[in-house]
């Protein structure tokens, strides 16, 4: 019994290996990797961009794919937990062997992707808004930096036009976009003068849902002046900290609210009639008027017939001509050639990918929530603005060089 | 047969002493032919399967000692993920002093320190680029935690699900305190980039496999271990605390200290699991303390057979295999497929697979075999 | 609404003899053109100019029904039909046309002037809010028109927030006895950003003098400063209680139905926080229901829900004791492992069929807002509705338990099951109902959260743990123990927050739990009976 035994054992270990080892992929299309939580709590952000994701695709596909090739996207699901984020990257480069990867969306998640990528020299295209901070060869980020978002919505706030606010509320979630970003602010509000003690942080936990006690001391300390609250709150608070914020009556006329990661999506459900006029800055509304917007949403609206709209497909769309202009989709020479593409975004802008540092050059909109829920822009930038990833309020950064190590 | 409870383990019969030792050498072969085999060669195993036996190995010590407490002794841990956090993290500090000034910010304080504008190491951060402390860390932190909470926990006469609640309120405490990046612990994002372990750059495959293969002798060296505490006469003790506490105590026993030693010792071999998954995953992060986390490891032992040394080993690499197939395969319905197993597993197989393959081998040694029973499950 | 305004504007007509029939075109076109400072300028003209036409055209565009065509021309537009406010010509709205856009600094302005001319309405309600806007942000500009309305103020309650708001703007005043006299009228203030202002007067400048001149003023403002003190300590403390208590109500809805199928079936019952997500869906479906059948009567599905929700997790959670978790009573730990897979299961069901997003549920009209209390404390009107829905559902599980033939029986079964059965309860269909009765309660805990956060798939995980640790906390088995556990966390929880913050709070609140179950290892109320060892 023991031999067969043995090689019994044998078989079965071997078989289990083999099932690991994913099919070889198909010499006539290009494989993408789509790696976005469609289960666990990020899914809520998440699943809304791998939708973006695939309706891109679908299109380059029905125009001719890319480089007479059909693209094939193989979507996995990290389930919202990091290291499986780094295992399911490290599939689809060694098994799957993308071409290319759209995903992430914390920066906890893109931090535990990044080793693998630049162990096997991937390419991820990283699409949220984030800290900065960073810049890596093998990744571009389509998401704006901080002196995208948070500079002027904050200078916006400080201007006559934006109420001239003296004091400073910078509430957030407790994690690491919304501690440099407020670093940031916070530096940069010093250098405009503005006293130390008229700048209050303060952090709740992840999906905080109470928001009573915040509100009642956002209310106390703008008795003391002219006061602005700066919030990071992160995507699941914003409606419970919103519904808090309208029924408290805290208006924006004596106290505005900027929020960066809020648009239409994010205040669905929320009666805004209480909330008219706080503020969003961010790169791109669904208000925004303009052919390219309305041709956009015409088209999700028909792919997803549903909620969601977040700008992702600016990333797939540059890879694309990236791959194009290279001739091939080898990772070093698409690397080359993203530098300088440009795209005529829904925002009404053309914006471009920066040559030296892997951020894209994106305008800025400043919106006020007007009563039906859409936004009104009160503010834009004259045209898009280069991305700082590595902040120049923050000590250090002026001896980063703006270019990835390694190029 | 609907026992009431799980039978008592007899010593393995030769057939599973077979099947431990077979599948430890096919384990300890695989990063061999990785290394020595080129990629596209018949022979190679991809270093995708090796990063993910590794990791699958650890879940594997982390639900040994998880049966150790709940399948012999009784005691259902809901925070066991906690112990296997503080062990990750213990390492993880020496992993980040590791890297030395190849940080982003190329300061000796690890980024996260010199974002939150710290100028040195708070206190309990000395010592940690010694290699050798952080190992004892591994050890002191989760078993010295363990121990104080049993202590008083079991003094109290702390039960059965009250036990269990509060451990999950213990881990969901820490981790909300390690999620606050005011604790010096990296919050939300944790301990990641780690270049190098004892001057090893930990990318290499080299590192991996020796990381691997430390890993596998870890396993064995706790599946020994524990089958010799469950042998043993403390073992015969422990079961009887299980079966029936009340009772062993009129015979004159005090429970306290018995399940205290087990209890401790599952929390070390937990922290030893969390220490060995950090350099392989190269991420540790408050969500390893999250309740769901230390549920599923409930889960890994209760479908592999708890009351069992083999099944909880063979229950951590099934639910995760399984996960890691269906995130990949199933991506939209992979969570209605491993839900429905685990409904599945506690109507039907109460015993885990490690009941199932018994009842399945019973049956082959009487007259009548059926084909063939599933013995490659065994490895 | 729009009857005020017409009553308004004939008062407004008759209080300004100045009035012009109509208006300046050189003072309306400001406002449709780009610069922000002369469109200020026209809003202030336009709010001292008070006329009737003035009045319609300011309130058009601080309700965003003020359009300009390309050449400039200012419309008002209401439901697809322009007219002119110059001329009250009405034609077809023209191409290209887009609305005034009004930002925050503009809308400020609006609602000042408009607060304004609002303090000399009929209707003495419009009157108080107008006189409390103005207090809030009271100017010297504003002094005229506020002695002016002063003195044809008849309603004692106005008149008190206008003579604060008087006293305000008198404490720039020249007159140091003007100054004293508004300092003393301001200690009943309960407008906490004049604190600030007070503050500053007492502060000591450099050279040893102070802000205000007059010792007797500034004797005054210290004692104004401390009345005020000690009413934004009670305001404090109020808010502190209201919160707690708001925060108890969820804590005790959320873990109400835990309370029946954990506390007196011993189900370790994971599956219990999508049981709360399936009652918030139901609230979002009949929500939907009612857009699309009863629009008119949309503000009531609130209502409707709560029978549906219970129905609809009762019957879920009926089935599920059927198929599953009878099969498994004797064996609680492996109900946690089944239920596990059951809550993963129904989190991606609701997933597929909802998708991976929040759904938008709104608060009905009557649950938006709030009252202001004690003149600085906002109650707001969900947060109170929930309280009395969670004292509402207590009072009925406690009928259903302790009143009813049902309850008796689960009372039984849960004490001693055997002597239960024996005596021909039919334990089976008892397990059923109460099961069923635990997931319907839990259904209506979903309405309630439905109502303050968000409702996504994962709305339950969020609460599962909290709920767990409040029925272990009240004692297994025990109302009244999950009742009193959940208040004590609420209220401990919101008085520690200002203090250490919510995270530390939070952190602090679980400590407790842990040290207060190691005193009394069975929670607040110790059971005795089948649970018990």
């Amino acid at each position: 019994m023991n031999r067969k035994q043995f090689l019994k054992t044998l078989l079965g270990a071997s078989l289990a290996a083999a099932w690991f080892t994913g099919p070889a992929s198909a010499a006539d299309t290009i494989k993408v990797g789509v790696l976005h939580s469609l289960s666990g709590t990020m899914a809520i952000s998440e699943t809304s961009l791998k939708d973006v994701a695939l309706m891109t695709i679908d299109e380059i596909n029905a125009s001719g794919g890319v480089l007479g090739k059909q693209l094939e996207a193989v979507v996995v699901d990290p389930a919202s937990n990091w290291p499986l984020f780094a295992e399911k990257a490290r599939g689809l480069l060694s098994q799957d062997k993308v071409s290319v990867v759209f995903g992430c969306w914390t920066s906890v998640s893109r931090k535990s992707v990044l080793p693998v990528f630049k162990e096997l020299n991937g390419l991820l295209f990283y699409p949220v808004q984030y800290e900065g901070e960073e810049l890596e060869k093998n990744v571009f980020y389509t998401g704006a930096a901080p002196n995208q978002q948070a500079i002027p919505a904050v200078e916006y706030l400080m201007s006559k036009e934006g109420g001239g606010a003296k004091r400073w509320v910078l509430l957030g979630t407790d994690y690491v976009y919304p501690r440099t970003t407020n670093k940031i602010l916070r530096a940069f509000l010093k250098s405009k003068g503005v006293d130390e003690k008229d700048i209050d942080e303060v952090y709740t936990p992840f999906g905080h849902s109470d928001y009573q006690t915040i509100v009642a001391n956002v209310k106390k300390f703008a008795a003391g002046g002219k006061t602005a609250v700066v919030s990071t709150i992160n995507g699941d608070s914003n409606v419970p900290f919103y519904k808090e914020l309208g029924n408290a009556g805290l208006k924006a006329t004596d106290v505005p609210v900027v929020a960066f990661s809020v648009g239409e999506e994010e205040l669905r459900g929320v009666d805004t009639k209480p909330l008219v006029g706080h503020l969003a800055a961010w790169n791109y509304f669904q208000s925004i008027k303009n052919p390219v917007n309305t041709e956009f949403i015409k088209k999700w609206k028909a792919y997803a017939k549903a909620k969601g709209l977040p700008n992702a497909d600016t990333g797939i769309h540059m890879w694309k001509q990236a791959v194009e202009k290279a001739k091939t989709t080898d990772v070093d020479k698409v690397i080359a050639a993203v530098g300088g593409q440009t795209f005529k975004a829904p925002s009404g802008f053309t914006i471009k990918m920066d040559e030296k540092n892997h951020h894209l050059h994106k305008p800025v909109f400043i919106g006020e929530i007007k009563a039906d829920g859409q936004f009104s822009v009160v503010w834009k930038t004259p045209g898009p603005v280069r991305a700082q990833p590595w902040s120049p309020f923050i000590a250090g950064n002026d001896k980063k060089k703006d270019v990835p190590e390694g190029m | 047969m609907g026992f009431a409870a799980p039978p008592r383990p007899s010593l393995f019969p030769p057939a599973v002493w077979t099947g431990v030792l077979a599948g430890t050498a096919i384990l300890a072969l695989l990063p061999i032919l990785n290394l020595t085999f080129a990629d596209g060669s018949a022979l190679h195993i991809s270093s995708f399967t090796i990063a993910l036996l590794g990791k699958f190995m650890c879940f594997a010590i982390a639900a040994l000692a998880l049966d150790l407490v709940w399948g012999y002794t009784g005691i259902l841990s809901l925070g066991h993920g906690l112990f296997f956090a503080l062990g990750g993290y213990a390492h993880g500090m020496y992993l980040m002093r590791a890297i030395g000034r190849d940080g982003v910010y190329q300061s000796d304080l690890p980024d996260f320190m010199v974002f939150l504008d710290w100028k040195a190491y708070p206190w309990y951060w000395s010592f940690t680029e010694h290699f050798w402390y952080c190992m004892l860390l591994v050890v002191l932190v989760p078993g010295i935690l363990a121990f104080v909470f049993g202590f008083f926990a079991f003094r109290s006469r702390i039960k059965g699900v009250y036990f269990s609640i509060i451990t999950q309120a213990l881990t969901f405490a820490a981790m909300l305190l390690f999620f606050r990046n005011n604790t010096g612990f990296g919050g939300n994002n944790g301990f990641t980039d780690f270049k190098r372990i004892l001057g090893f750059t930990i990318t290499a495959p080299q590192t991996k496999a020796v990381l691997y293969l430390v890993t596998l002798a870890t396993l064995l060296g706790a599946l020994l271990l524990a089958r010799s505490i469950t042998q043993s006469k403390l073992g015969r003790v422990l079961t009887g605390i299980r079966d029936s506490e009340s009772r062993l105590m009129f015979v004159g026993y005090d429970p306290l200290w018995f399940k205290l030693f087990v209890w401790t010792l599952s929390a070390v071999l937990c922290g030893i699991a969390g220490a060995l998954y950090v350099p392989q995953v190269g991420i540790i992060n408050p969500s390893e303390m999250s309740p769901a986390n230390s549920i599923e490891m409930v889960i890994w032992v209760a479908t592999g057979g708890r009351g069992t040394l083999i099944g909880p080993i063979v229950g951590a690499g099934v639910v995760n295999g399984m996960k890691t197939w269906f995130t990949s395969v199933l991506p939209q319905y992979w969570l209605f497929v491993l839900g429905a197993i685990f409904v599945l597993v506690t109507l039907f197989l109460p015993q885990g697979i490690a009941g199932l393959v018994r009842k399945l081998w019973a049956r082959r040694t009487a007259p009548r075999a059926v084909a063939d029973p599933a013995a490659g499950g065994v490895s | 609404m729009r009857r005020i305004l017409i009553s308004l504007a004939w008062v407004l007509a008759a209080v300004w003899t100045s009035a012009f029939a109509a208006l300046d075109p050189a003072l309306v076109k400001p406002l449709g053109g780009d610069d922000a400072d002369a469109r200020v300028e026209a809003i202030t003209r336009l709010g001292a100019l008070g006329t009737p036409e003035a009045f319609a055209i300011l309130n058009a565009l601080n309700e965003e029904k003020l359009y300009v065509t390309p050449d400039g021309r200012v419309l008002v537009v209401e439901d697809d039909k322009a007219t002119d406010p110059l001329t009250g010509e009405a034609f077809d709205l023209p191409e290209g046309t887009d609305s005034i856009t009004v930002n925050n600094r503009l809308r400020r302005e609006l609602e000042s002037a408009l607060a304004g001319l609002r303090l000399f309405a009929d209707d003495a309600k419009v009157r108080l809010k107008a006189a409390r806007e103005v207090q809030q942000n009271a100017g010297a500009a504003q002094l005229p028109m506020l002695e002016k309305a002063l003195a044809k103020e008849t309603d004692p309650r106005i008149r008190d927030v206008l003579d604060m708001a008087v006293a305000t703007i008198n404490l720039k005043s020249d007159d140091a006895e003007k100054r004293k006299l508004a300092v003393e009228r301001l200690a009943d203030t309960t407008n906490a950003s004049i604190r600030p202002v007070l503050a500053a007067m007492i502060e000591p400048k450099p050279d040893g003098t102070f802000v205000e001149p007059d010792e007797g003023v500034r004797a005054a403002v210290v004692d104004t400063l401390a009345r005020i003190d000690r009413h934004l300590l009670v305001i404090e403390w109020t808010g502190n209680l209201f919160y707690g208590l708001s925060l108890a109500s969820v804590l005790l809805l959320a873990a109400l139905g835990l309370a029946i199928t954990f506390g007196l079936m011993g189900i370790i019952n994971m599956a219990h926080g999508e049981l709360l997500m399936i009652g918030a869906y139901s609230t979002y479906v009949v929500q939907l229901a009612f857009r699309r059948w009863f629009p008119g009567e949309l503000d009531w599905y609130v209502v409707a829900a709560v029978p549906t929700a219970f129905i609809i997790t009762a019957a879920v959670g009926m089935l599920l004791e059927r198929t599953v978790i009878r099969w498994l009573y004797g064996r609680p730990l492996e109900t946690l492992l089944a239920t596990w897979g059951i809550s993963l299961v129904l989190m991606q069901t609701v997933r597929t069929i909802f998708g991976a997003q929040n759904v938008e549920v709104a608060n009905p009209s009557w649950m938006s807002g709030g009252v202001t209390v004690l003149g600085g404390l906002v109650l707001t009107y969900n947060r109170m509705v929930i309280i009395g829905f969670a004292v509402f559902v207590v009072i009925i599980v406690w009928a259903l338990l302790n009143k009813t033939r049902l309850g008796l029986f689960v009372r039984a079964v849960t004490q001693n099951r055997r002597m239960a059965d024996c005596v021909g309860v039919p334990t089976g269909r008892v397990d059923m109902l109460t099961f069923g009765l635990g997931s319907g309660i839990a259904g209506l805990g979903g309405v309630a959260l439905s109502q303050l956060g968000n409702v996504g798939p994962d709305l339950g995980q969020s609460y599962i743990v909290d709920s767990f640790m409040v029925v272990v906390l009240g004692g297994v088995g025990q109302l009244a123990g999950t009742v009193i556990a959940a208040i004590g966390l609420g209220e401990l929880n919101k008085f520690l927050e200002p203090y250490a913050g919510a995270v530390l709070a939070k952190i602090a609140i679980l400590v407790v739990i842990v040290l207060f179950i190691q005193k009394r290892p069975q929670g607040l109320f110790a059971l005795k009976g089948r649970s018990a060892d």
